[in-house]
């Protein structure tokens, strides 16, 4: 065990864990429990409702899955990555202050409440509930394997003790200090990741000798590699171009990201978010996947792309500061884990038990279910995170292309088109989810464009004339949007 | 649909209008990205390639200079046009009493 990498990484482990218990410590009794830990009391600022929104939304993919195809792909892929920009500025600009003052008005601590209040339907509310439980807790558990693995790398202990070391470190804070906590981790592990990007990055270009004789090096190996075509020619336009849908616009619609639009005081939290998020977004965006493409002939023929990451990291970076940087990539699963957790377990408690099970439970019920409950799908995650089975990899391939799929629509034309209505709402999101599987079964990747497209045009079409067909049954109860 | 006859909320005005905004900012982001990429510039064969600060033009103008573009104008924008509204509704209702 290299002791000089390790230690920042355990200092990393202390510290987000002494923040989660100070943030703890800081629940605000005034408001009602579900309003604290599952939002936060709605008090996010400007520059922690963008790191949470960006971390949330990083994940392993942005630091480790990310740069491997990069390494292999080239600038190509550099470029498809910079279609995330979008999501700094895109979520909270057409959620917006619509989202924000509808759900103070629904007092609606979760997406799921939100829905329910704008399409009065028990299904809408059970469908979303079913589909945010199932996908997003595969696509937590595999989360956790990849932090587990990253642990597993760095200090070579085994994969079981990592696992244990990273769901603890996770649980303890989520579970005690909710919402809040998560958020203010978020902050940190933002900080952390957009440090890191910048400090390694930096120090990849001076390894490689400055970036004129990086990028000829690269075109000497392969001129592809510094084309917008990947390494083989094979990225066409519109196959990147979809990326825009999956990555970009459609993030609109992921529950993780989208209850992060309610969270937040003040219109002048919002404003400063977009341009904080625009800004730590495309750097980290931009910067980790270079990276990715700068190490290749520093570093030629690795063959296992996750590790590319790990490896430049401790190749160009004395030990204690690739330690440092390597604790960028953990802040980044930990961040997204967090926030799946605390959302699955908002579903269970706040979405399926208070509205349909136990109505008028009482304050201190709540309490102790949402602790239990947090815990027990923590607990879940562990074991299936173990030995992870086929059906949990096989769920976590549709959890994000699957829930945009499912919620982009009944969100945002809940918010702006007032004649869409339950019916729109649950035939949109069958199609939506129920198209993303079929196709990527079957058909993966339609005419060149990355599975998600159609499956986003098609909940879009059947949510529109569904509500028209059927606008005359039911009765306008939307007056609270307009 | 009477929503004619009840009085509109004028901070929901403002929300469409901002929305409107994030998706002009989305086209226009999307088409300085596709069009330094694929058009002229990245689309010739690698011997012909301009570079900037090293890096291929296309490469330079599509995601660097892109993303600093970008960020520019989401402040202006942002700046400018956005408004301060308050998320509650008893607030805004006694200052309309007043």
């Amino acid at each position: 065990m290299n002791w000089q990498v390790v230690t920042p990484i355990i200092i990393f482990l202390v510290l987000i864990f002494i923040i989660g218990f100070w943030a703890s410590k800081k629940m605000n009794s005034s408001n009602s429990f579900l309003q604290e830990y599952f939002l936060g009391g709605r008090e996010l600022g400007g520059f922690i409702l963008a790191m949470t929104m960006m971390a949330t939304y990083g994940s392993a993919s942005s630091f480790i899955g990310g740069p491997g195809v990069a390494y292999t792909q080239g600038l190509g892929w550099v470029l498809l990555a910079m279609s995330q920009v979008v999501t700094g500025y895109f979520v909270l600009m057409v959620l917006g202050k619509k989202f924000a003052i509808v759900a103070r008005r629904y007092q609606a601590v979760t997406l799921i409440d939100f829905l329910k209040e704008r399409y009065k339907s028990k299904w809408v509310v059970l469908l979303s509930a079913f589909s945010i439980i199932i996908f997003l807790f595969s696509a937590m558990a595999a989360q956790w394997v990849g932090g587990a693995r990253l642990i597993e790398s760095l200090t070579g202990i085994s994969y079981i003790s990592a696992l244990f070391i990273f769901a603890i470190s996770v649980m303890v804070y989520v579970v005690i200090g909710g919402f809040r906590a998560v958020a203010l981790t978020d902050a940190v592990q933002g900080a952390i990741m957009f440090i890191g990007t910048l400090i390694l990055l930096i120090a990849v270009i001076i390894a490689g000798g400055g970036i004129p004789k990086i990028i000829s090096d690269l075109a000497a190996e392969n001129p592809n590699l510094i084309t917008p075509y990947g390494f083989d020619g094979k990225l066409t336009p519109l196959y990147v171009s979809s990326f825009w849908i999956l990555v970009g616009v459609g993030v609109v619609g992921l529950p993780q990201v989208t209850v992060r639009a309610m969270s937040y005081k003040n219109s002048n939290a919002m404003h400063r978010a977009i341009i904080i998020g625009t800004i730590v977004v495309g750097t980290i965006m931009l910067g980790m996947h270079l990276i990715g493409v700068f190490a290749r002939p520093i570093l030629p023929g690795i063959e296992v792309g996750d590790t590319v990451m790990p490896l430049i990291a401790l190749k160009v970076l004395p030990p204690w500061l690739a330690g440092i940087v390597l604790a960028a990539p953990m802040a980044a699963i930990m961040s997204t884990v967090d926030s799946l957790l605390l959302l699955v377990s908002s579903a269970v408690v706040k979405d399926v038990y208070i509205n349909y099970i136990r109505p008028n439970a009482s304050e201190g019920t709540i309490k102790k279910m949402s602790f239990g409950v947090t815990t027990v799908l923590g607990i879940l995650v562990f074991l299936m995170a173990i030995s992870p089975p086929d059906l949990l990899i096989w769920l976590n391939l549709f959890s994000f292309g699957g829930l945009e799929a499912a919620f982009i629509w009944p969100v945002v034309l809940g918010l702006y088109w007032q004649r869409g209505n339950k019916f729109g709402a649950i035939t949109s999101m069958l199609a939506g989810t129920g198209s993303y599987i079929f196709i990527h079964l079957y058909f993966p990747n339609p005419f060149g464009m990355h599975t998600v497209t159609l499956p986003i045009v098609l909940s879009f079409i059947v949510f529109i004339a569904v509500s028209l067909l059927t606008g005359k049954k039911v009765e306008n109860q939307i007056s609270l949007l307009s | 649909m009477d929503s004619n006859k009840q009085r509109k909320d004028p901070r929901f005005k403002i929300a469409v209008k901002e929305a409107w905004i994030g998706i002009g900012l989305v086209l226009f982001n999307f088409a300085w990205w596709f069009g330094f990429a694929y058009g002229p510039l990245g689309s010739r064969s690698v011997e012909n390639y301009q570079f900037i600060l090293g890096l291929p033009a296309w490469f330079f103008y599509s995601c660097v200079a892109g993303f600093i573009v970008m960020a520019i104008l989401v402040i202006l924008a942002v700046k400018l046009f956005f408004k301060d509204v308050s998320f509650d509704d008893e607030e805004e209702g006694e200052a309309e009493i007043k």
